[in-house]
């Protein structure tokens, strides 16, 4: 991983295993600071965010300082790329300041990828477009083993707009890694058929019940219509017919597990009665956020 | 006094007199004189083609050349270098310029810059709309008077199938073909390249093959309608070749281009993420390289066309999607051609040289596309068996925006003859 980390598509099963058993070591005792660790002093990280994402952002930050390693965040606003510098000067001007590693956010997908074909340090990426978002699916994966002994044969059902999710991209390639069973649920526009051939193991159905029933795991994906070109299904039917309720939680395993990577809208893709609920993990997928970015970087530095 | 040329002993192939033999070509004063065995060369002076095809001169149906307006991406003189270099003695630039292309005075323009700086010759093709915005129709009659060989708004394809039926009447009145880049906009918008797995797993957005095809259903319907010669430019999609079969069994006068990359490049070849490999129409699946292919070889498509497109390094080297689309392809074709479609036994020799010379003359109705004395004397000579590799640095195009760059060829150009002047030989300009 000495070229950083660009997505789960082209991670080794070995490296996943290694990162998810490495975090269980940042994970904090209950109710107990995370620790302080060493491993990273004299390390120097920047965070590069071209899109605002102050959950993300932080947890780099945390999980970096964590590991004693100098972090510093940028924002897009107010940094030379709203002066016009095109991203592979900003990225150079950055590189000949020699951080070790750079965290990074981009709205376009495959701008890390693009950009680590020219830049000699380690690129983390931290969500790319519409394409992946790596260290998500890590954490997610990490919070299902903190209540399951194993990913192998689970049944999992990713809900919302797959079509632009980086997260759903990220937790299908990983998961599939595993040999789950992955069923992708949506309204239709948002639901290419083609989904089905990135990775072995993915069923479709635009029918919500079906899609839940006996799962051990439900992923909501958050819903952003506003931000779409086009409307691909009235925003006011979208809870009716996408939203999680508790009478879906009952169709599924009865100790079903349900996240959401957030920031959550409540009433509108989850009801706040499931958000808040006992088999709700949302929190637990937060809090494993650190311990997981902590484990991508010092695997990638240590190396 | 006369300046005469021989070339002799090379292995002369016209399709449209049906020769395939080796032969010597005498040429005066820029024409063709004689074609025939052991010609007497006198005093004149003689190009040894042994161990070559010598072709009528290539014609590029389908280039930009970017000037006027676009001079830091290529200009006429570069363009035309870049055409001699890759066999090239002719290329049709399209009219996408700044300003379009869309009057006489641009046209003329065009024509008096081509005449004092390429190296090659160069026909314009005119806009059908004015400044190619898809909404008056543009002065082509005049156009016409000033030299076009044909309309298009290629790139910004007419989406009023009011106003292509109005251009098409007026195309068939002149005598000109209408050349369409075939693309929805509506089904097209915001895409990246092709709609597919391929897509899907990069989480680009998707172009459809439907964007191509309905537009290609809708014009051969109004060539229908109209009688006018339409040509499908850069045709990539496996439907659109079925379509354009379809209206040629319907004997409609419909004609068909298709690029290199289309050919030789599924989606799937893309190195992720690296705006080389984008272009419209863009990469499709392998089905659709295959019938392109398939389509040339039973003749449904009849040219081969390279849709050369230069754009900068600060305009290619960013985000894929804030990249321009297109590619440069005019040192790459033939070798290009070669590798797919002749040493794999799809085509043969004079099938191939066609698409390259007589078809595309006859289409656009121009000079040369064949050997016959008293044709102007442009020649391609190029070789079957050379092997070498595309270097674009050395490209005298002003852009480097190709996928090809490093790629090992077997065959490729040899020599230029342009009016009887040899203007490239091996890599070098004379």
């Amino acid at each position: 991983m000495r070229a950083g980390l660009l997505g789960i598509e082209e991670l080794s099963r070995a490296n996943i295993d290694a990162i998810l058993a490495r975090s269980r070591d940042f994970q904090p005792p209950p109710n107990q600071p995370f620790g302080r660790f060493d491993f990273l002093r004299g390390r120097t990280i920047v965070n590069l965010f071209f899109e605002a994402s102050t959950r993300t952002r932080t947890s780099f930050e945390i999980a970096a300082k964590r590991l004693g390693a100098d972090v510093l965040s940028i924002t897009a606003s107010g940094s030379s790329v709203s002066k016009g510098e095109s991203l592979v000067d900003t990225l150079n001007t950055l590189g000949a300041m020699r951080p070790d590693l750079i965290v990074m956010r981009h709205s376009a997908s495959g701008a890390p990828h693009f950009l680590s074909r020219y830049l000699p340090f380690p690129i983390v990426n931290a969500g790319d477009g519409t394409h992946e978002h790596p260290t998500q699916a890590l954490l997610d994966a990490r919070t299902i083993l903190d209540r399951r002994s194993s990913l192998e044969n689970l049944h999992i059902a990713i809900i919302g707009d797959i079509d632009h999710s980086r997260v759903a991209r990220s937790n299908i390639h990983l998961l599939s890694k595993f040999g789950a069973r992955i069923v992708l649920c949506g309204p239709a526009s948002l639901l290419p058929e083609e989904l089905k051939q990135i990775a072995p193991g993915v069923e479709l159905t635009t029918d919500m019940r079906e899609a839940i029933r006996g799962v051990d795991v439900i992923m909501m994906l958050r819903v952003q219509l506003e931000r779409q070109h086009e409307t691909p299904i009235p925003a006011n039917e979208y809870f009716q017919f996408y939203g999680l309720r508790p009478e879906h939680v009952s169709l599924a395993a009865p100790d079903v597990i349900v996240m959401h990577p957030g920031p959550i809208n409540r009433g509108r893709e989850i009801s706040s009665e499931v958000a808040d609920s006992q088999r709700s993990a949302i929190l637990n997928q937060v809090e494993n956020g650190i311990a997981v970015r902590m484990a991508v970087l010092e695997r990638i530095l240590a190396s | 006094m006369s300046s005469r040329l021989v070339v002799k002993n090379g292995r002369v192939v016209d399709p449209a007199r049906q020769i395939d033999a080796i032969l010597d070509v005498a040429i005066v004063d820029g024409v063709i004189s004689e074609v025939a065995a052991s010609i007497d060369s006198g005093s004149a002076s003689v190009f040894d083609a042994t161990g070559l095809v010598v072709a009528p001169g290539f014609i590029d149906m389908h280039v930009h050349l970017r000037e006027p307006g676009f001079e830091h991406a290529e200009t006429i003189e570069t363009g035309s270098r870049s055409a001699a270099a890759g066999g090239f003695t002719a290329v049709c630039c399209m009219p996408n310029t700044q300003p379009v292309n869309d009057n006489a005075t641009v046209t003329s323009y065009i024509i008096a810059r081509a005449r004092r700086h390429a190296v090659v010759n160069v026909y314009p093709i005119g806009a059908i709309t004015k400044d190619s915005a898809g909404e008056a129709l543009a002065e082509i009659s005049s156009m016409k008077e000033a030299g076009i060989v044909a309309i298009s708004d290629d790139g910004r394809p007419v989406m009023n199938a009011r106003l292509v039926r109005r251009a098409m009447e007026f195309a068939k009145s002149l005598r000109l073909p209408l050349i369409e880049h075939c693309e929805d906009l509506h089904l097209s918008a915001g895409g990246d390249m092709h709609e597919g797995v391929e897509s899907t797993r990069l989480g680009l957005r998707g172009i459809p093959r439907a964007a191509e095809d309905v537009m290609v259903a809708r014009d051969i319907l109004l060539a229908e309608v109209t009688g006018a010669h339409y040509h499908v430019a850069h045709i990539s999609s496996k439907n659109a070749v079925d379509m354009v079969a379809f209206a040629k069994s319907r004997g409609l006068p419909v004609t068909a281009e298709a690029t290199p990359h289309h050919f030789v490049l599924a989606d799937r070849d893309m190195l992720p993420y690296d705006s080389n490999f984008k272009m419209k129409p863009p990469l499709r699946e392998p089905r659709d390289v295959d019938a392109v292919m398939q389509g040339l070889a039973s003749g449904v498509i009849d040219a081969i066309a390279t849709d050369h497109a230069p754009h900068p390094g600060s305009e290619k080297m960013q985000e894929f999607e804030r990249c321009p689309f297109g590619i440069i392809g005019l040192e790459t074709a033939i070798a290009l051609s070669l590798d797919r479609l002749f040493h794999t036994g799809k085509a043969g020799l004079s099938q191939f040289v066609a698409w390259f010379t007589v078809n595309p003359a006859r289409i656009l109705s121009l000079p040369g596309g064949t050997l016959a004395p008293g044709s102007p004397a442009d020649l391609t000579l190029f070789s079957l068996d050379a092997e070498w590799v595309y270097d674009v640095n050395k490209s005298p195009s002003k852009s480097r925006n190709t996928p090809f760059d490093g790629r090992h060829f077997k065959g490729g150009p040899a020599a230029t003859i342009v009016a009887g002047n040899l203007i490239w030989r091996a890599g070098e300009f004379l």
